[in-house]
């Protein structure tokens, strides 16, 4: 112990090499390598009845992602998977600004709260998503259906005239996506806003900075670590969301979970399950990449 | 009150206080719905026909889906403590220093949030076969860890990032040994960081229903995939039931941390 | 914080307590939750000293995907017809010989010979049922014609108040009976004319869900859904206008089936599990909870009243000639639905 202590003091890479070790490890055992083995399964050829042909080679899975045979045996682009990624990519974007939207104030406000109360805040939000995920989405479906909670509710304040129809329409995965995922928003930005030191903000104000321009060049920036993990935390899991599309949205269309899940249950194609599982990680590899190079900031501004 | 609302200039702001009504409202409205369907007398989830206390009595007789909620404790809380310790840890470590390839690392720790469910699913469930590991309620933590990771990683790594690195360093400097450091000034600082993360990883475990499903062994059921396996006959205030009895658990829990919290002190 | 999870796995501990197994020998029974009633469990423990341990899965393909990536440990499974020849083909089961059990001779036909099992050497029956449609007819003028045209081609009332099933299969299969062609259809023409019927009837469809069909009608969220029989029969039950159509143009008909996997760790047991449930008493039981007909002489006495006069479960004979057996189809057949489903939705 006194000489690993003392390694750790001396040497620095060996250091931080330690504290990365448990997540990479954890992460390169259990996720990388059986991601290995994926990349593999979706080279082969699929089974008769499912699961693979081991040892069996093709890039069919890959050809069918963006080509499809007509009848005559001819390539030619394949819509559906485009539309479906393209339409997954934009329920999703549209799931994280608005979370971002509601979250946001939510957790300044929390961050304002006497220090007493603070972890108790952070508990409030996490307590409801100790119930089951179905139901929650049932309860969407009792409050938003044509003689639910919200329609009796804007009846009787006079706002409509007739009920409007939310349940079973893209309004409604949007609401249910973004009640999934708003602790996921809320809480980093939390955690980055609860150390914003008020002196920043005193000098802005001191300086005769108006509100808007105070919360813009200040507080925005200084939240901005929290705004991006929280970002990250809503807008790519929900990509992958398949049971609130389900249920609120009447599965009149998929979304890129429902769609891969289907190539493993009732498709029986793991192959091509597996490619399209790829195409997706790189799309989002290659957005981060781009996303890394082009808002790269020095250290100090963060 | 008062006199901190005019002390903190954040309060300057308008419609904080209004932002965060709307926010709990959203959060809890669904809740009261949930919880008030506990108690349909009616066999369909979404009908109320009349109140009943039936179906807490069809749960606590119902062994099965009492062991299904007994396994997601189990399971939720060893894999929090594990992801969040290993999340505190890289989330140090790449703050310490500036290294070529921390953006890969960045994007490995990242690649649980990705992957489709399923894929990771069936792609940890084929690689526990091949490797020989005998599937159980094992197994289904370590692949929840795996997946609980990054929701612990971003949110400490969000609260790492720009924060003062004068206070360790100034604390070095003053013969603190580095456990001591460690303890006293960067933990208390972490915590709200690591209390978010923590309690990210606790719900997206107990919500985690498709990676659950493939790598749990016999006898490994968890709430979820009981839940999820109703679906076909339909699924009855029984559930509503139970995710009540759970909002009772979590509330105990916050209350009793709380008051120890003040004995303590 | 420590200290709150420290009991939260005390809580656990305790709850999982709960179920925990008390006698010697042990049975792992792998099933869709609800369905299978917990007293008749509870009653087979205590008549044989076998402790049952219950897991769950959701659809018959998942439990395929996770018997063939090799996870291994239950001892009795409760696949559907289907499924029951891709398992024996798969060599993912074991033969139990269920004509020599001791109740095997209670099983009456077509069930003790199926397509997929003839002999019943692998499998014994355990539910069977329907995928037909439910009306509310107290919301429809007159009566409606017993045709899938009432789904597919619907008359204006009916129209944006359909739900279908979120089932591939399943719908595929009732538009293919429609148009009178081969569910399994190679034929990629005959795929493109199921696509365009399935395309012109979306806008009339509300939604394709298969959970909460009951519900549903019951709350009168739509008027037609396209059902299991044991799921109208529920629904019958709190809405006494649901009707129940055999469409004239096929149903595809279904059985759910007990199989023990080649790697059961109690094979014995499994096999004494599922002779106990050939019993006409013991599967009355399953039968009054499930809302679904078994397949064993003897037990319409213990059935409940409102079970036997549905004609939505009790089907009466003169339907007999439109039940299509429930198959798998060929690789280039499932291609070609999953092909069309996935245009439909995309």
């Amino acid at each position: 112990m006194g000489a690993f202590v003392d390694l750790m003091r001396r040497s620095r890479p060996a250091r931080v090499g330690a504290l990365i070790a448990p997540a990479m490890l954890i992460i390169g055992i259990f996720m990388v390598l059986p991601l290995g083995l994926m990349a593999y399964v979706s080279i082969l050829e699929r089974g008769i009845n499912g699961g693979v042909q081991w040892g069996v080679h093709t890039v069919e899975a890959y050809v069918a992602f963006l080509f499809e045979e007509n009848l005559l045996g001819e390539l030619s682009v394949n819509p559906d998977y485009i539309r479906i990624f393209a339409r997954s990519f934009i329920l999703s974007f549209v799931t994280m600004a608005i979370c971002l939207t509601i979250g946001f104030p939510a957790a300044f406000y929390m961050a304002l709260q006497p220090e007493k109360y603070r972890n108790l805040l952070i508990f409030l939000v996490t307590i409801p998503f100790w119930t089951n995920l179905l139901v929650r989405n049932y309860a969407w479906i009792l409050m938003l259906r044509s003689n639910g909670l919200l329609n009796e509710a804007l009846l009787g304040l006079g706002l409509i005239e007739e009920p409007i129809e939310l349940l079973y329409t893209n309004v409604a995965i949007t609401i249910g996506l973004v009640y999934s995922f708003l602790p996921f928003m809320v809480l980093p930005i939390y955690a980055s806003l609860e150390k914003l030191d008020l002196r920043l903000v005193e000098a802005a104000f001191d300086l005769g900075a108006n509100k808007r321009r105070a919360f813009l060049r200040v507080v925005v920036p200084l939240a901005m670590p929290g705004i991006a993990a929280g970002c990250i935390l809503v807008f790519i899991p929900s990509l992958g969301a398949f049971v609130t599309p389900e249920l609120l949205g009447g599965s009149k269309s998929m979304m890129i979970g429902n769609l891969i899940q289907s190539q493993f249950g009732a498709a029986r194609n793991w192959p091509l399950g597996a490619a399209l599982a790829f195409a997706l990680l790189a799309i989002v590899l290659l957005a981060m990449m781009v996303y890394l190079m082009r808002f790269r900031r020095p250290p100090s501004a963060g | 009150m008062m006199a901190k609302r005019t002390r903190n200039p954040l309060w300057r702001f308008t419609g904080v206080p209004q932002g965060a009504a709307f926010f709990f409202a959203y959060l809890y409205l669904p809740i009261f719905v949930l919880i008030f369907f506990s108690f349909n007398e009616n066999r369909q989830a979404t009908i109320w026909t009349g109140f009943s206390l039936d179906w807490y009595g069809e749960v606590l007789r119902n062994d099965d889906i009492l062991a299904a909620a007994g396994n997601s404790l189990i399971v939720a809380t060893t894999a929090t403590l594990i992801a969040t310790f290993a999340a505190l840890v890289a989330a140090l470590g790449m703050a310490r220093s500036r290294f070529r390839g921390q953006d890969a690392v960045n994007a490995v720790i990242a690649f649980p949030l990705i992957i489709p469910e399923i894929v990771t699913a069936v792609a940890t469930l084929l690689f526990f076969v091949i490797v020989g590991i005998q599937l159980g309620l094992t197994t289904v933590i370590i692949a929840h860890t795996v997946f609980c990771i990054p929701f612990a990683y971003l949110p400490i790594r969000a609260r790492l990032e720009g924060m003062d690195k004068a206070i360790p360093e100034a604390a070095a400097d003053l013969y603190a040994n580095e456990v001591q450091t460690f303890r006293r000034i960067t933990l208390p600082l972490l915590w709200p960081g690591i209390l978010s993360g923590a309690m990210l990883s606790f719900i997206i475990s107990l919500d985690t229903f498709t990676i659950t499903y493939f790598v749990a062994g016999p006898g490994a059921t968890t709430l979820p995939v009981y839940i999820f396996g109703m679906i076909r006959i339909g699924i009855t205030p029984e559930v509503n039931a139970i995710s009540a009895l759970m909002l009772v658990v979590s509330i105990l829990f916050v209350s009793l941390s709380f008051a120890v919290g003040r004995m303590r002190r | 914080m420590k200290r709150m999870l420290m009991a939260a796995v005390a809580a656990g501990v305790l709850l999982a307590g709960a179920g925990a197994a008390k006698a010697e020998g042990e049975l792992f029974l792998y099933n869709w939750s609800n369905y299978f009633p917990p007293d008749l469990l509870t009653r087979f423990e205590a008549e044989t000293g076998i402790a049952v341990t219950l897991d769950v899965y959701d659809s018959n393909e998942t439990m395929l995907a996770k018997l063939q990536a090799g996870a291994a440990g239950y001892d009795v499974i409760v696949p559907s017809g289907y499924m029951v020849a891709i398992l024996i083909d798969e060599g993912l089961v074991q033969p139990i010989d269920t004509m020599s059990m001791p109740n095997g001779g209670l099983i009456v036909a077509p069930h003790d010979a199926p397509f997929f099992d003839p002999e019943r050497k692998y499998s014994a029956p355990y539910m069977w049922g329907t995928t037909g449609v439910t009306y509310d007819s107290a919301r429809v003028e007159g009566e409606l014609e017993e045709s899938w045209k009432e789904v597919f081609e619907p008359r204006e009332e009916l129209q944006g108040e359909i739900a279908m099933l979120n089932d591939e299969v399943e719908v595929y299969n009732a538009a293919a009976y429609y148009l009178g062609f081969d569910k399994c259809t190679e034929s990629p023409e005959e795929a493109q004319a199921i696509l365009d019927l399935l395309e012109a009837q979306k806008p009339h469809v509300k939604m394709y869900q298969s959970d909460g069909t009951i519900d549903r009608m019951i709350a009168g969220e739509v008027i037609m859904h396209h059902q299991w029989n044991g799921a109208s029969h529920r629904t019958k039950n709190d809405l006494p206008t649901a009707v129940y159509v055999y469409p004239k143009e096929g149903i595809t008909f279904w059985t759910d089936n007990f199989m023990v996997p080649a790697d059961a760790p109690n094979p014995e047991n499994a096999k004494r599990f599922i002779d106990w449930m050939l019993d006409p008493e013991n599967v009355a039981v399953a039968s009054n909870f499930t809302g679904y007909m078994n397949a064993i002489d003897g037990s319409a006495e213990f059935l409940d009243e409102a079970l036997k006069a549905n004609p939505a479960v009790n089907m009466p004979q003169e339907y007999a000639d439109r039940l299509r057996p429930s198959i798998d189809c060929s690789v280039e057949a499932r291609e070609l639905r999953n092909r069309v489903w996935t245009r439909l939705k995309s």
